[in-house]
This record gives structure tokens, C-alpha cells and sequence, in this order.
């Protein structure tokens, strides 16, 4: 056994990777070994921290101090005054914006504030690399507790159970979307982890994937069980390089300790993951097109009914899941559906896991329970809009994600909620935008961004995403028409009802929101050929 | 992975590993690494200390340190704070009685009067 003094947890997600952590944390293993430490400190690569515009951090334990940007010229200064003398370095302490609030340290209260961390319990925490440090926080023992203890059919009413819906989008309730593929008859069936994540500004599952890697493997084995599959597929975006390198090595512990592989706890059940890149097309985060790219084919959706639930990937009854949506199941199966519905809303228990970015103090990923209000995530976790300007509106879940403007700052954050108040929470991005933007000019952004990735299957999509943005460029430049609105409009429900996926589907919501809320900036740059806010160029 | 019981054991090992890493209320002990704790000999102290408690697998002790405290002459010093009762502070702590202090304050509860400076 190694004991050591202190721990140094370094954050390893992407964002601190590219602000320099790296680099930092060989620093950090050379001047420990030069100060003669080496025995008495270790040094653990984490998953993401949280506020990651502060990155790279570092969170010295046993006294929990959170440092933070840590340069490599710092390093030195932080072993010799902390690590060795046990002086704390006030002037590298983390602080929060607008207040320069120290944060203290990296679990309290004061920090986490609204925050409450289910699907980020291990985030941070522990080392993703090793299988040992997961399991110590109870890892693979809600595995254990399904395939010694419980029937399927057990697992699949506990799920349900808990009321946990979809992270991916649709908001689908799970046990449900299990209970069907569980009842279809077929001589095989597969566990897909969808994490191709390919909303802009959305980055949750990436860094999910690599704090916790094991949780996503536990959630696809439990859902094997569940629903008689014995083989999984993670479907990870191809950029994803660090994600994919944990879950490969997270995979291959699995496999060494038999959590993955035949005869798992004794039970007779086994299970095996493979993964799977993809290329980067939008659609292929579609369920059906995911499909298709996994067979080999090309990312095209395919026209549903039939649900993979019973027909899937090579025609076999398959579950496909959001890692968000995995990593909710090893805490649910071991806290009861009671725990689990103990917090978020009634109609949509547990937390949302978002990467806040934009015109926001504090950006960086959070995890909040359901039913929180946009104006809590802002003023209590984000520290407000900087610069002394106004919020104007937020984009929840990525460009599919509908726009909230000041009126909804208090309409609880559920799915159903947002829907009812013509938005849509979406998957994980929580895009915020002071009153320097011009609407008209994002929404010209966002129908760019669709017509794109349209794969250009359906008509609908293909030709509506093409018109909408071509309407929009023409708003945004001075040269709308009077009939533009109505067009624009009429245009957006054609596509909501007749596209063929998600994406045709989707791709209006924004539009028809701004639409709503906005008005008045579509007009004014159709009927006076002014820009309200002055920033678009007209 | 066979049993649950399998599982445990890994998990229990883990636990250990990780521990200084939860906010609990801990045995702590503090040693003095100002200058003068060095000069004095704190790193071989710290060092017995640490070597200690691994031989003697005490998972729920934390070790911290802290700075010059003005009795530079008493040093190396070294602080012993169990959970609700005051801290015992102990001067000119080798490595050999440091040794002795974990014996018999840290795992005992027995203070070594000889060796101590301040409490409270
Ligand atoms: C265009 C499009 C892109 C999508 N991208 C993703 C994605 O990146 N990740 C994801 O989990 N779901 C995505 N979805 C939703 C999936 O089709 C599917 O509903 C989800 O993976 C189901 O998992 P859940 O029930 O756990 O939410 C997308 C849907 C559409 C229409």
C-alpha cells in the first residue's frame, strides 16, 4: 500500500489540457522530486474540475486549496511554500468572478452553491485512469447488486421507477426505452452509449467521459442486464481524443478485473464494449444515423417506426443511450428511485449536467438539479453578465435548443416546462448572450450551422434549412421583405412537421423562438434597415 | 470480478488510498516546516512520521504542515490534533519520538508528557 501526505489532483479535461495542464503537472512531478517529496506526494491526473476558464486548476489535499490558472512558473513556489513548508500560496488561489471570492476549497458549499453533483459525483475526485479509484467510491457495486441480486425485470421497474428521462435530447423515459428492447425476442441485442455530442458549445458528455469513464461502462452493463444484451458499442466523437483514450484504457482495466467478459460477479451474465469514432457529422448524433455509421454505411437517419428498440443496429433490438443519461444509472440502482427522486421536479427528477459558456462570469461545466431557474445558474453559479451589460437571452442545449429571453428567467428548467413555454431544454450547452448581440444575425448563425450538416436525405430539411438561411442573410442585410416574417414562420412548421429525423425537426425551434421573443429586431431590420442593437453591420 | 466479496476488498484497499482526499473530522498531525523547523530536522521527523503510519496502516490520521509558530528553539514541532479534544503541541520532536508519539498519543491516547510544550 502507498501512503502519501498529500494528494495534488491536476485537471485533465480538455479545457485545462489546452490551457497547459500538461505541462503543469510534469512541472509539478519534477519539483516534487527535486525537493526530495517524491514519497510523500503524489500527483493524480483528474477529470474536469468545474470552471474551467480558471483552468489549468490544481486541488491540493489533504486541505482541499484549489489553485488556479497554475502556471508552469508557478509550480516551484506552490511545492516549496505549500507542499513542503505548508504555507498556502494566497495569491494563486482560485477565485470566482465578479466578487474575487476565494474558492477555498474544491467541495464546499460556498462553491458548489445550487450545485448538486450525482452524474459528476467522481469528476474532479478521482483518478479516471484507475478502475481501483473508482471502485473505491463505490464503483461497480451497483453492477454487483444487479447481477447477484436482482431479476431484469427488476432492474428495468427500478429504473422506471426513478422517473429518469433521456439526457440526449428527447427526453425519453429509460426504463421504458428498456422495457421495450427487454420484451423484444431476438437472439441478440446490442447496448449503444451515444457520445458523438456534436451540438455546438455542448462539451458535458466529452467531459464526463473522461472524469468517470468507468460509470458510462457500469450504466451499458447494467443496461445489458437489464434488457439481455451482451455487447455494447460507444460511439464517440473522433475529436474526442482524450475521451476515447480513457475509455479505451477504462475498457481494457474492465476486462483484466472480469467486469466486462463472461461470467461477470459469477452470475452467468457477460458483457463486452467496443468503440466506435465517428467522423464529425451532426446527424450521426441522431440514433438511427448513428446506426447506420456503425454498420458502415452512411450517416443517414432511418425512417422510424421501426424504433431501435426492436429494430437496431444489423436489424437486432438495440438501446441507445446518452452518457449523461448512463451515468445516472450506478447511483440510481444503489439510492433507490426514492433518493433519485428526491431531487429536480416532479415530472423530471435528478440533475442537468451543462457546459455554461458565453457572456458569463464563471464558465465552466455544472451539474444542477432539474427545475432550477435560468436566472439561479446566472446570478448564483455563472456571477452574472460581465462587463456592466444586460442579459438579453440564453440558448439552452446547443443550436437545436430553443432561446430564452429575459421573460423566461424564471420558468423552471425541466424538459417539460420549457417545452410548455414553446423552448426546449436540449441537451447539455447553456449558451448566454448579453445585449450586445443582434438576434437577427444569430439566428443567421444557427441556420448556417443546419444547412451544413443537413444531410440532405429529406426534402424538408435539405431545401428549408437552404431558404431559412438564405431569407435570413437577406434580413440581416438590409434586404428583407415585409413578407419575410410569415415566410420564415410558415417555413419552420413545414420543417417541424415534415422532416424526416431530429435534425429537420429541430432546426427551426431556435427561429421560431427568436421569432417569438424578438420580433421586434426583424422588423426593425426589414422595415427600418437598422440593426436595434448596432452590431450586425447594417 | 467473482463475488461481491472480491469487490469489497478492492474497494476497502482504495478507500485507504484515497481518504485524505474527504472532508472528515481526522487525527491531524501538524508538523512545523518553517526554516527553522527544516533547519532542525522537520524533513527527518516528517519523514519517520509518514514511514510510521504506513507500518502501522493508519488510514484516518492526515499529516499537514504549517509554518514558524515563534519558538524556533523548541523545533522541529509538532502539533497533534485528535478530533474534539485540544491540540497537544510537542518540541524538539525527532524522528525516533515522533515515533513514540504515534505509539502512544496517536494510536493509545496516552500524551506524552515529557515531550510536550503546549496544549489548548
Ligand atoms: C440531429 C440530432 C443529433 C443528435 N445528437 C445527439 C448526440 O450528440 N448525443 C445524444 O446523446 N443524442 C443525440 N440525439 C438524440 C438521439 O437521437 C437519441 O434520442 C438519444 O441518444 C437517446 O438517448 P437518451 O434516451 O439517453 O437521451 C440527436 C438527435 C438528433 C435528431
Amino acid at each position: 500500500m502507498e501512503f502519501y501526505r498529500s494528494h495534488v489532483l491536476v485537471c485533465g479535461g480538455t479545457p485545462c489540457v489546452l490551457g497547459g495542464c500538461k505541462a503543469v503537472r510534469d512541472a509539478l512531478i519534477g519539483e516534487i522530486h527535486r525537493q526530495g517529496l517524491s514519497r510523500e506526494i503524489k500527483v493524480v491526473e483528474t477529470g474536469c474540475l468545474g470552471p474551467c476558464d480558471l483552468g489549468p486548476v490544481i486541488v491540493v489535499y489533504p486541505e482541499g486549496t484549489f489553485y488556479g490558472p497554475v502556471k508552469v512558473e508557478d509550480v516551484p513556489l506552490i511545492v516549496e511554500e505549500h507542499l513542503l513548508k505548508g504555507r498556502v500560496v494566497d495569491r494563486l488561489i482560485a477565485r470566482e468572478r465578479p466578487a474575487e471570492k476565494e474558492i477555498v476549497k474544491y467541495e464546499a458549499p460556498s462553491y458548489l452553491g445550487p450545485q448538486k453533483r450525482i452524474v459528476l459525483r467522481n469528476c474532479g475526485l478521482i483518478d479516471p485512469e484507475s478502475v481501483e479509484e473508482y471502485i473505491g467510491r463505490d464503483g461497480y457495486a451497483a453492477l454487483g447488486r444487479c447481477l447477484s441480486q436482482m431479476k431484469p425485470g427488476e432492474v428495468i421497474d427500478l429504473v422506471k421507477r426513478s422517473g429518469l428521462v433521456g439526457r440526449g435530447g428527447a427526453a425519453f423515459p429509460t426504463g421504458l426505452k428498456w422495457e421495450f428492447t427487454a420484451k423484444a425476442d431476438a437472439d441478440q441485442k446490442y447496448i449503444l452509449c451515444n457520445a458523438d455530442e456534436g451540438e455546438p458549445g455542448t462539451f458535458k458528455d466529452r467531459l464526463i467521459l473522461e472524469g468517470d469513464p468507468h460509470s458510462i461502462i457500469e450504466g451499458m452493463a447494467i443496461a445489458g442486464y437489464a434488457v439481455g444484451a451482451d455487447k455494447g458499442f460507444v460511439y464517440i466523437r473522433g475529436e474526442y481524443v482524450i475521451s476515447i483514450e480513457r475509455m479505451q484504457k477504462a475498457i481494457d482495466q474492465a476486462r483484466r478485473l472480469g467486469l466486462l467478459g463472461e461470467n461477470i460477479f459469477g452470475s452467468g451474465f457477460g458483457f463486452d464494449i467496443e468503440i466506435r469514432k465517428g467522423a464529425g457529422a451532426y446527424v450521426c448524433g441522431e440514433e438511427t444515423a448513428l446506426i447506420e455509421s456503425i454498420e458502415g454505411g452512411r450517416g443517414e437517419p432511418r425512417i422510424k417506426p421501426p424504433y431501435p428498440g426492436t429494430h437496431g443496429l444489423w436489424g437486432k433490438p438495440t438501446v441507445v443511450n446518452n452518457v449523461e443519461t448512463l451515468a445516472n444509472i450506478p447511483p440510481i440502482i444503489l439510492n433507490g428511485p426514492e433518493w433519485f427522486r428526491g431531487f429536480g421536479t416532479e415530472r423530471c427528477p435528478g440533475t442537468k449536467v451543462f457546459t455554461l459558456t458565453g457572456d458569463i462570469n464563471n464558465k465552466g461545466l455544472i451539474e444542477v438539479p432539474m427545475g432550477i431557474t435560468l436566472r439561479q445558474v446566472i446570478y448564483e453559479i455563472g456571477g452574472g453578465i460581465p462587463g456592466g451589460r444586460e442579459f438579453k437571452m440564453a440558448q439552452t442545449g446547443g443550436t437545436s435548443g430553443g432561446c430564452l429571453p429575459r421573460e423566461l428567467l424564471d420558468v423552471p428548467m425541466d424538459y417539460f416546462s420549457l417545452a410548455e413555454a414553446g423552448s426546449a431544454l436540449g441537451s447539455g450547452a447553456l449558451l448566454i448572450m448579453d445585449d450586445s448581440h443582434c438576434i437577427v444575425d444569430i439566428a443567421r448563425c444557427f441556420m448556417k450551422f443546419f444547412r451544413h450538416e443537413s444531410c440532405g436525405k429529406c426534402t424538408p430539411c435539405r431545401e428549408g434549412t437552404d431558404r431559412l438561411y438564405e431569407i435570413m442573410d437577406m434580413v440581416s442585410s438590409g434586404r428583407g421583405r415585409a413578407q419575410d416574417i410569415d415566410l420564415m414562420t410558415e417555413l419552420a412548421q413545414v420543417m417541424q412537421r415534415a422532416s424526416l429525423c431530429g435534425l429537420g425537426q429541430a432546426a427551426p425551434v431556435p427561429v421560431l423562438t427568436m421569432l417569438k421573443y424578438f420580433r421586434d429586431e426583424f422588423e426593425a431590420h426589414i422595415a427600418d434597415r437598422t440593426c436595434p442593437t448596432g452590431t450586425c453591420g447594417l | 470480478m467473482k463475488s461481491l466479496e472480491e469487490l469489497e476488498r478492492i474497494k476497502k484497499e482504495a478507500q485507504a488510498m484515497t481518504k485524505l482526499r474527504e472532508d472528515k473530522e481526522n487525527t491531524k498531525i501538524v508538523v512545523g516546516m518553517g526554516t527553522c523547523g527544516i533547519a532542525a530536522g522537520a524533513r527527518e521527523t516528517l519523514a519517520a512520521i509518514m514511514d510510521e503510519l504506513a507500518k502501522r496502516n493508519l488510514q484516518d490520521v492526515v499529516v499537514t504542515q504549517t509554518g514558524c509558530v515563534g519558538l524556533c528553539e523548541q523545533e522541529p514541532i509538532v502539533d497533534i490534533v485528535k478530533p474534539g479534544k485540544p491540540k497537544v503541541t510537542y518540541g524538539r520532536v525527532t524522528g525516533e519520538r515522533a515515533r513514540q508519539i504515534i505509539a502512544s498519543h496517536v494510536v493509545n491516547d496516552r500524551v506524552v508528557g515529557e515531550w510536550v510544550i503546549a496544549t489548548g
